[in-house]
């Protein structure tokens, strides 16, 4: 029988650094709560607003998959490899953090907020060599399908990282619904609510929401209203 | 007086391990030290009682098993965990789930 996990988005921890709001699902930084410590091999979810011209100083980062998903604005990243790039929507960027890295993050915009999502799953292996990749989203033509934006395969679609985990992003119209399969035995599935209302086995999910569904094969995500959410289907022991 | 909890980091990359000591000694009941190999740990290991050895980047598969092996031998009790993340974000948590809760500042 599948177990699960509720987490509202009212019940996350928050930081409000001024020109930094930021939103932790599960432990981070000075937010600490010991029974929100990761979903398996998800470790980060933060959901975070900086304001226009405001950013991250340089900063160093080890043995850790990052990814970055903007939502609204642009994201400049500059590292100490030599990637200097922007992120918008419609785009992922991934980090192997490795043997260690320093890097930038600014909105690029001097007057409104860029917002974005950062997720850290933790590497198969320590001490890779660290890199940095940016894609583009394919947003299929047909909309209530699911589009795969990462994995743990540089061939297959989306951006890789160093873990067996397989990102979704989901857009449903109100009154329709799409089946996800677990893409690998022991992995469980976090499903994180962007816009919109979901049901999922069951659970009605808001605005933000975060849901973690395992020891199942599948699932059917229905939307009550027009609706978006991410999927990441994680190693539950890794 | 309050005897400060003491812990012992070891990565391989200077910067991010000083990043990680200037984090760690803003909590005023930590006193973390820095070392860069094993033989510096077993040293330091020698000289004071950790609570906890946090495992930072660098270091083979292999040298981390050497590690574990010649630090727990000085100290049976040492708590060694590995660092992920190089910075702020996962370091205190990591610290307070080795110690237990009681160990917030």
């Amino acid at each position: 029988m599948a177990q699960t996990v509720l987490h509202t988005a009212a019940s996350r921890g928050g930081a409000d650094h001024g020109w930094l709001k930021s939103y932790h699902t599960f432990s981070f930084s000075s937010y600490f709560n010991p029974e929100r410590i990761q979903f398996g091999a998800l470790r980060v979810l933060n959901d975070d607003s900086v304001d226009g011209g405001m950013g991250f100083g340089e900063h160093p980062h080890d043995n850790m998959e990052i990814i970055s998903l903007p939502l609204d604005g642009a994201l400049q990243h500059k590292d100490s490899m030599g990637n200097i790039a922007t992120i918008e929507p419609g785009e992922i960027q991934a980090m192997s953090a490795g043997t260690g890295i320093y890097h930038t993050e600014y909105n690029k915009d001097k007057s409104k907020p860029v917002k974005f999502l950062q997720i850290w799953v933790f590497p198969n292996k320590r001490n890779v060599d660290p890199r940095y990749d940016q894609k583009k989203i394919d947003v299929p033509a047909l909309p209530n399908q699911l589009v795969q934006i990462l994995s743990p395969d540089q061939d297959d679609a989306g951006i890789w990282i160093h873990q067996d985990a397989w990102f979704n992003l989901g857009k449903l119209e109100e009154n329709t619904a799409v089946e996800y399969s677990i893409h690998k035995k022991g992995n469980g599935a976090y499903i994180f609510v962007l816009e919109g209302k979901v049901t999922v086995n069951g659970q009605e999910l808001d605005r933000r929401d975060g849901f973690g569904i395992w020891d199942t094969e599948n699932f059917t995500i229905r939307a009550s209203t027009n609706a978006e959410f991410l999927i990441m289907d994680v190693p539950m022991e890794f | 007086m309050t005897t400060k909890t003491e812990i012992l980091v070891i990565g391989t990359n200077d910067k991010i391990r000083e990043t990680v000591l200037r984090l760690l000694n803003t909590n005023s009941i930590w006193q973390a030290t820095g070392v860069s190999t094993i033989d510096e740990a077993v040293v330091k290991c020698k000289e004071t009682i950790y609570e906890v050895l946090l495992v930072g980047a660098g270091l083979t598969d292999e040298l981390e098993t050497r590690l574990t092996t010649a630090v727990k031998a000085i100290q049976p009790s040492i708590h060694i965990i590995p660092h992920y993340g190089g910075g702020s974000g996962l370091l205190f948590a990591e610290i307070y789930l080795a110690l237990g809760t009681d160990n917030e500042a």
